[in-house]
Parts: structure tokens; sequence; C-alpha cells
């Protein structure tokens, strides 16, 4: 398979503890392989790891043990080439909803310098994005005048205007409804399939991971690491309605067993 | 603003909305003058001589009276005030930046802030007096000292409590710290600090005027301390009067520039 031969994010028996020699270890004995282009879910009982996992691959955290490499490159520290969105959405209040989305490219060497050259430029870009994510026109609104939904998707699009090559989710649709959930999971999926963008997706909800991975990965009980691998079959691309197939459901059936079982072993 | 209050309004509510605003614009004022005549009677009724407790007409008679050294003295109060408090922004700003700037600093300075703060500042007074003379400077050092402290305190609360997520989603892109402080850490702590101006102002006066009642010739502190050694209690009663004027314009002042400049930190009734 194609991931196998050029990983873009590649975990090596990694070991991470928090608060010194004595602390929680988080994670220990981790070892994960996302392929450029994939799209990986990571899911696990509460508490496992798996935001750490993220800040790992993304550098904000530097592991104890083993060894992180992204692009082909040991992290030691930050890689500018993710995009991040959390559960929170993180606007910033005193700024419009466009200016939150142009605040990567005023952080990111590549782009700080051209900014202000070429502003009308990414405007065009930060809206483009606005109108994929059905925001169109609310650029000039302030994020606490958006719904909670309506920000995560302002937020989504400040994880993508820098065009990153790895997109780094940490349960970003948790507190949605049901609805708008599966609304931008085709969202996402798009902007998968349009962009090519390696994704990895923390998710409490099986259904969401099975409906967007290529691979699912479903971690043990703290301290974390990878119980088992499932490739997803199903084709792309993927309507809604495959979830009321046969095979979707045995698949989350599947994961809900392994994870029930992985917090009873804790 | 009003949008927000319609829809709050029962419907069964007879009185216009407009005649209920104006009642509570108007009703600091009505408030001001019944305390007024609330005391002019208290005084009547128990036959206060005006040495002890003067009624507000004696008081209204002096400003009158005393109108030229009563300008003067406030306007240098004001003066030195405002001069204090100018300082202690300045350096309040500086020094909450700094101290908000790392875990360590913010661990290292704090208890010796606390320490600072817990001085009473009048037992500075003839320190600055020593070191500078009497006068206009003790005061301003004085009103700078006292009204410094929730300066510095509110903008490095606010830089401490940047969220992590914020943080994170920043720094995984190669943000310096710099950076950070600049696009979220300094406009994050800006209500905080705008909102601590109103409490350093009113601090402000009562650092000056301690220090021009025990250490000047001037001000209207100086005013009210020789009014009282020559029992011209109805002065000192102007004096106090004068200060509470200042005090709240200048209060109302800082006020109005927190909503000026803060308004996303007020969002409900910005909304539209
Ligand atoms: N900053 C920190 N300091 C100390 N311990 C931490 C810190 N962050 C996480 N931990 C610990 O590490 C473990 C893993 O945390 P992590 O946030 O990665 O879990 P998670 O899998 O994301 O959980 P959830 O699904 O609830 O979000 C937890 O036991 C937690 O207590
Ligand atoms: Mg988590």
């Amino acid at each position: 398979m194609a991931h196998l031969v050029s990983p873009l994010v590649s975990i090596e028996n990694v070991d991470m503890r928090y608060g010194g020699p004595n602390g929680t270890l988080a994670v220990s004995g981790l070892n994960m392989k996302v392929g450029k282009g994939e799209f990986a879910a990571v899911v696990g009982p509460s508490g496992c790891g798996k935001s750490t996992l993220m800040k790992l691959v993304t550098g904000l955290h530097i592991p104890q043990g083993g060894g992180v490499i992204v692009a082909g490159k040991q992290v030691t520290e930050p890689v500018s080439i993710v995009g991040m969105a959390f559960q929170n959405p993180t606007m910033l209040p005193w700024r419009t909803t466009l200016d939150n989305i142009l605040l990567p490219l005023e952080i990111v060497e590549r782009h700080r310098h051209r900014l202000r050259r070429h502003k009308a430029e990414y405007v065009e870009k930060a809206e483009h994005l606005l109108e994929t994510v059905g925001l169109k026109g609310f650029g000039s609104k302030f994020p606490w005048q958006l719904s909670g939904g309506m920000q995560q998707r302002a937020n989504l699009c400040r994880a993508l205007i820098h065009e990153p090559e790895l997109l780094m989710l940490d349960e970003p649709f948790g507190a949605l409804d049901a609805f708008t959930r599966e609304e931008l999971w085709c969202v996402i999926r798009d902007l998968h399939a349009a962009q090519g963008v390696t994704i990895v997706l923390v998710t409490h909800d099986l259904r969401e991971a099975t409906f967007l991975a290529d691979r699912i990965f479903v971690m043990s009980a703290r301290p974390g690491r990878i119980l088992k691998e499932h490739v997803v079959p199903f084709a792309r691309p993927r309507d809604l309605e495959v979830m009321y197939e046969k095979g979707f459901n045995d698949m989350v059936h599947e994961l809900h067993g392994e994870i029930a079982k992985a917090r009873v072993a804790a | 603003m009003s949008a927000v209050t319609d829809n709050t309004t029962p419907v069964t509510q007879a009185r216009p909305l407009s005649a209920r605003m104006s009642w509570v614009t108007l009703a600091p004022w009505l408030y001001t003058l019944g305390l007024f005549v609330l005391w002019e009677l208290l005084v009547i009724a128990l036959e206060m001589p005006p040495t002890i407790l003067p009624a507000p007409s004696r008081v209204f008679q002096a400003i009158l009276q005393y109108w030229s050294p009563i300008w003067k003295n406030s306007l240098q109060t004001l003066y030195t005030t405002t001069l204090g408090f100018a300082i202690a922004v300045v350096a309040g700003l500086g020094i909450g930046l700094f101290i908000g700037w790392s875990k360590t600093i913010y661990a290292g300075l704090y208890p010796l802030m606390i320490g600072f703060n817990a001085i009473p500042k009048v037992a500075l007074v003839p320190i600055l007096v020593i070191w500078f003379g009497i006068g206009t400077i003790p005061a301003v050092l004085t009103a700078f000292l006292i009204s410094f402290f929730p300066i510095v305190v509110n903008v490095a609360t606010g830089l401490a409590t940047i969220e992590p997520e914020t943080e994170d989603v920043l720094r995984a892109l190669g943000a310096k710290k710099m950076d950070i402080m600049l696009k979220v850490g300094i406009p994050r702590s800006m209500p905080y600090f705008f909102g601590s101006l109103k409490i350093a102002i009113t601090l402000a006066f009562v650092g000056s005027v301690v220090s021009e009642t025990v250490a000047s010739n001037y001000g209207l502190g100086n005013m009210m301390s020789s009014a009282q050694s020559q029992f011209n209690v109805p002065l000192v009663f102007a004096g106090l009067l004068m200060l509470a004027v200042e005090g709240i314009a200048m209060y109302a002042f800082m006020a109005w520039i927190e909503r000026r400049m803060t308004g996303w930190a007020h969002r409900s009734t910005m909304a539209q």
C-alpha cells in the first residue's frame, strides 16, 4: 500500500510522560504510521493519550523516548506544515471571523512577509474557504456573533488557510448537533478529496471515524498505545447513506467492542 | 442595545420604554439630591453646630465664599493625581507585561508585589519627603505608588490566563513567544487593563490627597488640613465635596475609555 512506502507521519516506539520522572505516563510504546494523502482516525477510551498523540505529531511536546518523524524530519520543535483544530474553536473575540482565519498567515514564516503586499489575494482565498464550509458573507462578523457550529466551520478555515500538508483534528465536531456534524463530515470529506491533504482525526464518535477514515487506529487505556488497526473498506466517494449499510454497522460494532474491552483492561 | 431591552420587556408593561430609561438615567441625580436633603434635615433636627457637621447648604455657601482657593487647589490635586496616575499607567502596563511574560517571572515577582502592596503608602510619604522635599513631587509619587498595583496585577493576569489551546494552535504554526504576546496576550489583557484604570484612578486620588495633607503647601489635602486647624469645618467639607466630584468625573472618564476601547469584551450589548 502507498502509505507504507512513504509515510508522512511516523511515530516510532514513543514514550511520553507529563510532569517529570514521576509524572503521568500518557503514552508508552506508541507506534503509528500515516501515509501521505491518507485519512487516519484515532479512537480510544477517554484519557488514553489521544490529544497527547496530536501534540507529539505537531511538535508541541517532545517525547522522552522514541521518535516522531514528520515529512522525513525528526520532530524537535513545532512543525509548521500542520494545521490544527480542537473541539473548542478558540477564535479570538477581538478579531472578525476573516481576520481570525488570516491569523496563521501572520505567523507562518513562509507567508508572514508576503501578507501585507498580497493581502487581497489571501483575503480572496479566505473567502473562498468560507464559501466551501457554507459561511459565505460571514467574514466581517465577529466570532461571538456566530453559532457554535458556524465557529467550528470558521475554525476549519483557519486550520486550512496556510495550505498545510497535514491537518490534525482533535474532536472538532464534539460539541455540535447531529445534523451539523453530518454536514461538516461532508465538508471535510470533500476537502480531503479535493486537496489531497493528509488528515489525522481524533474522535469519540465511531460512526464519524468509520465514515471519514481510510484507516482507524484503536488505542489502549493509559498509557496509550495502538491496540489495533482497521482498514476501512468502503469505496470513495462515500455518501452519508453508507452509514445505513450492514458492513458499516458491523465495523462500528466491532470498534465499540474493542474500546469497551480496552476500558475494562485498564 | 435597545433591541435587546425590547425583547426582555414583558408585553404587559404599560409604561413606555423611554420613560423607564429616563428614570434610570435620572436616578443617580435624584439619589444624590435625596442624600443632601436627608443630611440637611438631620443637621436641622439634631441642631448640629457647623463646627461638627455643617449642613450641605452651609457647605455650598463655603464653596462660593472660598471659590478662588478651592478652584486653585482642586486643579493642583487633579494635576498631581493625573500625573501620578499617568506614570502608573505606563509603569503598570510595562511591569504587568514583564511579569505576565513568563511563568517563572510571574511566580518570582508576585509575592514581592503583594508584599509591596501591603505596605501602607502613607508610611512612604516621609521617605519621599526626605528624598524630594515637600510639595508636588511626593504627592505625584504617592499617587503613582498606590495606583500602579491594580494595573500590574490585571495586565499580568490577562497575559497569564491565555487559553492553552489558543497558545497550542499558534505554537504549532511556529509562533515565537513574541508572536503569542502580540497576537493574543496583549489584546486579551486589554479589557483587564482598562477595567483596572477605574480602580487605579480612585486610588490615585487617595494617594495624592494623603501626601498633600501631611507634606505639601498646595492641593485639596493641604487646604483641608489647614481649614481644619482653623476650625473652618464647612471648608473641610467643601474640599471633600470637590474631591468626590473630581473622583466621579475621572471614574466616568475611565469607564468611557474602557467601553470605547474594548467593546468586544462586552459582547452581548454589541450583538445586533
Ligand atoms: N498537561 C498535562 N499535564 C499532566 N498530565 C497531563 C497533561 N495533559 C494530559 N495529561 C494526562 O495524560 C493522559 C492523557 O491525556 P490526553 O489529553 O492525551 O487524553 P485524551 O485521550 O485526549 O482524552 P480525551 O479523550 O478525554 O480527550 C491523561 O491521563 C491526562 O491526565
Ligand atoms: Mg483529548
